[in-house]
């Protein structure tokens, strides 16, 4: 994929609306099809799918590309993308044939309903339940943060069948399905998000993917490995945009005599930021090489890339508004991306998670070889 | 035939002792997030792929399944 073309169709489609769409809190639908003609919605599958066939470099540069211009555009690629990933792996052939060409093409936007109004971090312990007929599933619960809830027509919904964790296909259209929006979120306000509210809500007894009880994992934690790297590529585009936005400032703006270059504590901020932006670029590097996301390096490479990227991005969000003063607090980009930033150290696992994840597998691995 | 293995591996994760014919799930064992090291530790080691209709977990509820699954993979009956 040529990445200079990636760049210029970020910066003239999606970066100049991201402030309106902050704004008034709505998805920029126009450019769906857009997304789709670029074969980014399906990006790892093969082009006869209407994807690129992107290895994971490729595929993470596009979005620190994504990154740098639209929070809620990078969020909308990442879900079909994570969809579209899980259904190739583990859907049917059915399932398959069914839904990712419209993923593809734009036709079918996708999301991901996990969380819900008493479990985040917790996910074992999800309340939302499925019965299972003859003929058909009966789900019954609630799903909240659900992005892109309020425009998607395929939701991935995981609830308990006899008791046991399982991924179900939903079709917007289900009975008793009834989507709620949700609204002045601090950050990513263009994602559309909604509570979901299943009331024997029956779909087809065939919309499990994968197996019952095999919801969460394998299933699961490939969408969320795909999820946390996307996450993680998109915050050095974060980073980027609110570097060069303070490099100019402090290039520019004079003070007792001076640029604001000129001072030490200001050099100081912008060598932090560039090494900062630099160390989360090694470990999502790192985490491209592992040529997969479903094994255990990956998983591991993963993990700390997201945890370390999105750290970097709220501190260096912070320091950029920092260097700009109060033209910081003013400036529509920085105040937009500061608070993306923050949510991006909660969504698809807190910074916490991530901690203790890392220290787990670290952990594990040392009492198994001695060395991690 | 792969048992061994499979034993070693569980190891890693279950401090009790278990017999080859013990549910590692229903028994509290394991928790369901456990099932993708299982299939990872599957594929890397046996150099095979769990496709979506092995999900079912009485391919993995103990050993003597997993071993089961493996044999029956390995020889192309899956």
């Amino acid at each position: 994929m040529n990445m200079q073309e990636v760049q210029k169709f970020v910066a003239e489609r999606i970066a100049p609306a991201a402030n309106e769409c902050d704004r008034t809190e709505q998805f920029p639908m126009d450019l769906v099809v857009e997304l789709a003609q670029q074969g980014w919605l399906v990006a790892l599958a093969d082009e006869s799918l209407g994807g690129r066939n992107l290895d994971l470099m490729n595929f993470g540069e596009l979005f620190e590309l994504l990154g740098r211009g639209c929070g809620s555009v990078r969020a909308m690629v990442m879900l079909q993308n994570m969809v579209a990933s899980l259904l190739q792996r583990w859907g049917n052939e059915e399932q398959k044939q069914k839904w990712i060409p419209g993923i593809a093409g734009g036709q079918i936007i996708a999301a991901f309903a996990l969380s819900e109004p008493d479990v985040g971090s917790d996910a074992l312990n999800i309340k939302a339940s499925a019965v299972r007929s003859a003929n058909e599933i009966k789900l019954n619960g609630k799903k909240t943060w659900i992005t892109l809830g309020q425009i998607a027509h395929l939701f991935i919904v995981f609830a308990r069948l006899n008791g046991k964790h399982t991924a179900f296909l939903v079709p917007r259209e289900s009975p008793g399905l009834e989507v709620f929006p949700i609204s002045s979120m601090l950050g990513l306000r263009a994602a559309m998000l909604a509570e979901l509210r299943f009331k024997d809500c029956r779909i087809p007894g065939e919309n499990i993917i994968g197996g019952i009880g095999f919801g969460l994992a394998p299933v699961g934690t490939l969408a969320l490995n795909i999820g946390r790297y996307s996450i993680a590529w998109g915050c050095l585009g974060m980073a980027r945009v609110c570097l060069d936005i303070a490099m100019r400032h402090v290039l520019d703006r004079q003070q007792f005599g001076t640029a604001l270059k000129n001072f030490q504590l200001v050099q100081q901020k912008i060598a932090d930021m560039i090494v900062s932006i630099n160390a989360a670029r090694y470990l999502c590097e790192a985490a491209a090489t592992v040529g997969s996301f479903e094994s255990r390096r990956a998983m591991m490479h993963i993990l700390q890339a997201k945890y370390f990227a999105t750290t970097m991005v709220a501190r260096v969000t912070s320091d950029a508004i920092q260097l700009c003063g109060a033209l910081g607090c003013r400036n529509e980009t920085l105040q937009r991306l500061f608070r993306d930033a923050k949510v991006m150290e909660i969504i698809e696992g807190t910074t916490q998670i991530h901690q203790i994840k890392i220290a787990e597998f670290a952990i594990h691995e040392y009492k198994r070889k001695g060395s991690f | 035939m792969y048992r061994d293995t499979i034993r070693t591996f569980l190891k890693n994760y279950i401090s009790d002792s278990i017999n080859d014919d013990q549910d590692i799930f229903s028994g509290g064992y394991v928790n369901s997030l456990f099932a993708t090291q299982l299939v990872l530790f599957i594929e890397e080691n046996f150099d095979l792929t769990v496709e979506s209709e092995d999900l079912n977990l009485d391919n993995f509820k103990s050993i003597n399944a997993i071993n089961f699954f493996i044999a029956a993979k390995k020889d192309g009956k899956r």
